[in-house]
């Protein structure tokens, strides 16, 4: 009996879990990696399409780096990202604090909170490309939100929304506030409810107001997840593409105002074909996400690290690998 | 005497506290909802009297307009839709099913490099697609790949997201002496995997599908890279705005961006319960 129980231990699972997990590493590898390396090896070479024919590629170190730099393509893109990314997020965590603060409170106590919750994370499911042109619909000259302001008296003439930067720009932060507020609003309550409750009914009882109970316990208290939420969005910001794209019809107008740094990627890779610029690019965004993204790495781990004591007990049984 | 009137006090105040909630909500709910209220008007309404007028009330051309974009030559909406529905549902399938797969092996076994590989995870999580698009076309076409799905479907097999509320909701629900009673009952690792665990795991895999099926359905930057003759609904959409679109019947436009949002949205409405309470489940807390 108990060589059976010796055998049985010696037996190694180790095997399985490599197993498990190669599928993910093999597609991630392929993918992912190489491509990302190949994309690191383009952007040292000089390699474009011009004049129907391809020039290079030729080795020519950091020089698509210098250009981008030198012209202020760089600088000018990246600025338009990131005001666009934050006209949008201003609103969105403000209202979806005060969503959440309003949706977890006990004295409140709202109702219909199962319907507002579906409407506000609603846009999060969009297709932000048909959503781009849905705006670029209503808002364009003869669209319905011009007539409606005409029909209101509020102006004589159509507003050209598309033809100025700041409209442009605003529709745009607009969109991508809609469409995100729900997503942090949900984080923000999953993190007020991991509050311990006890917190706020002694605030209460030593006879805090409301604003107080919010600036001196949740907001300290709910910093962390905050500091993640904005982040994780700065990243996505970064990323912005599908609704200017669309609604700028590819062209970031006026004046390549609105015009993103992935847009601008995604030009040198299908109409004005130059892939050392591209891989240039592409390596400088991979940098900064990977700046913001040690962060979002540390806090993920230490949530995870902090859970741990609920698991052990279960983790004790584990079998011996 | 002095109590209830300060008990008063509270009450009136909390009533204007939820009156001023109440009215705030219903203002967010109007930003939310009044695109796509005028997305359904439109969508219901002859060209001319889109172009001439500005109305609120839905008109009944809906099924007109719907067939008129159906006969078009020149949209290929049904293949659009067909390529859409191939393509996020095999992503869907895939993504939930090796993220399972994935988070299983590092949550139920002990191997040397289980620390290792669960942080290297967690590393590349945050690293957006577009970074390696470059090489990933470039890699695509010397597969001979260009123009087909399989570059759109494969990759969605590594998505650390999913793998990452996979393996949490493992350690919130799944005991491991469950798969110890399997092995003395003789069945092996992989099969235990698909009759036991994947069972257990249920709730996660459905919301998890949801997600992959629409961020796969919406996706617009990788299909518009890989894809020419193919077309999905974003690339449809977008091959839209960039033709003269004041030739276009907008009748049929609105109608073409209804197809693209409503149908999804209607499954998230009835789906809504079991989405938002699945959201939160694998995130950040606190």
């Amino acid at each position: 009996m108990q060589q059976i129980a010796k055998n049985k231990r010696s037996i190694s699972y180790a095997k399985w879990g490599y197993l498990f997990i190669s599928p993910f590493f093999i597609a991630f590898i392929v993918f992912q990696l190489i491509p990302l390396i190949s994309t690191f090896y383009n952007s040292l070479y000089e390699y474009y399409f011009e004049n129907l024919r391809y020039v290079g590629p030729n080795f020519v170190g950091f020089k698509n780096y210098m250009d981008i730099i030198a012209n202020g393509e760089l600088f000018k893109y990246a600025e338009n990202t990131m005001i666009i990314w934050i006209i949008g997020y201003i609103p969105q965590i403000l209202v979806a604090m005060l969503l959440a603060v309003w949706f977890t409170s006990y004295r409140l106590k709202l109702k219909f909170q199962t319907f507002f919750k579906t409407v506000a994370y609603m846009p999060n499911l969009i297709m932000a490309s048909a959503f781009a042109m849905l705006f670029f619909m209503l808002f364009g000259n003869g669209g319905p939100v011009n007539m409606m302001l005409q029909e209101l008296g509020i102006t004589d003439e159509a507003i050209l929304f598309f033809d100025t930067t700041v409209t442009t720009r605003g529709i745009i932060a607009f969109m991508n506030f809609i469409m995100w507020f729900g997503n942090t609003m949900i984080l923000l309550m999953a993190g007020i409810m991991g509050i311990d409750q006890g917190l706020f009914e002694s605030a209460q009882i030593d006879g805090a107001n409301s604003f107080q109970v919010f600036f001196r316990v949740t907001l300290p208290l709910l910093m962390p997840i905050i500091a993640y939420t904005v982040i994780v969005s700065m990243i996505g910001g970064i990323q912005m593409f599908d609704v200017p794209q669309v609604l700028t019809n590819r062209l970031g107008t006026p004046d390549r105002t609105s015009m993103t740094l992935i847009m601008w990627l995604n030009r040198h890779l299908t109409q004005s074909i130059n892939y050392g610029v591209a891989g240039a690019v592409s390596v400088i965004v991979f940098l900064t996400t990977t700046v913001l993204s040690v962060f979002v790495y540390r806090s993920l781990m230490k949530n995870y690290n902090s859970q741990k004591p609920a698991v052990k007990r279960i983790k004790k049984q584990e079998v011996k690998g | 005497m002095n109590k209830s009137a300060a008990k008063h006090r509270t009450d009136l105040f909390l009533f204007f506290s939820r009156v001023c909630c109440y009215i705030v909500l219903i203002l967010v709910t109007l930003l939310c909802l009044f695109s796509f209220y005028f997305l359904i008007v439109n969508a219901s309404r002859p060209h001319a009297e889109i172009m001439s007028e500005f109305s609120l009330v839905p008109g009944n051309y809906f099924f007109k307009n719907l067939s008129n974009l159906l006969t078009d030559k020149n949209i290929p909406l049904l293949q659009g839709l067909l390529n859409s529905l191939i393509i996020s549902a095999c992503s869907a399938a895939l993504t939930t099913y090796f993220s399972a797969m994935t988070a299983f092996g590092i949550y139920a076994y002990n191997f040397r490099f289980k620390k290792i590989a669960f942080a290297f995870i967690m590393m590349i999580m945050m690293i957006p697609t577009q970074v390696s698009a470059l090489g990933f076309i470039r890699l695509v076409s010397d597969m001979g790949l260009m123009d087909t799905f399989y570059p759109l479907i494969l990759p969605s097999i590594a998505s650390p997201i999913v793998f990452y509320y996979m393996k949490s909701y493992m350690e919130s629900i799944l005991p491991l002496e469950i798969v110890e009673a399997a092995r003395v009952d003789g069945s092996n690792e992989f099969r235990t995997f698909n009759r036991i665990v994947l069972p257990i795991i249920k709730p996660a895999i459905a919301v998890q599908a949801i997600f992959s099926f629409v961020a796969s359905w919406n996706n617009f930057f990788t299909p518009a890279l890989i894809l020419s003759k193919q077309k999905t609904v974003p690339i449809l959409i977008a091959t839209l705005r960039s033709a003269d679109y004041m030739k276009f019947d907008l009748g049929k436009v609105y109608v073409m961006i209804f197809v693209a949002i409503i149908p999804l949205l209607i499954v998230y409405i009835l789906l809504s319960k079991y989405i938002l309470r699945g959201l939160t489940l694998g995130s950040i807390k606190g």
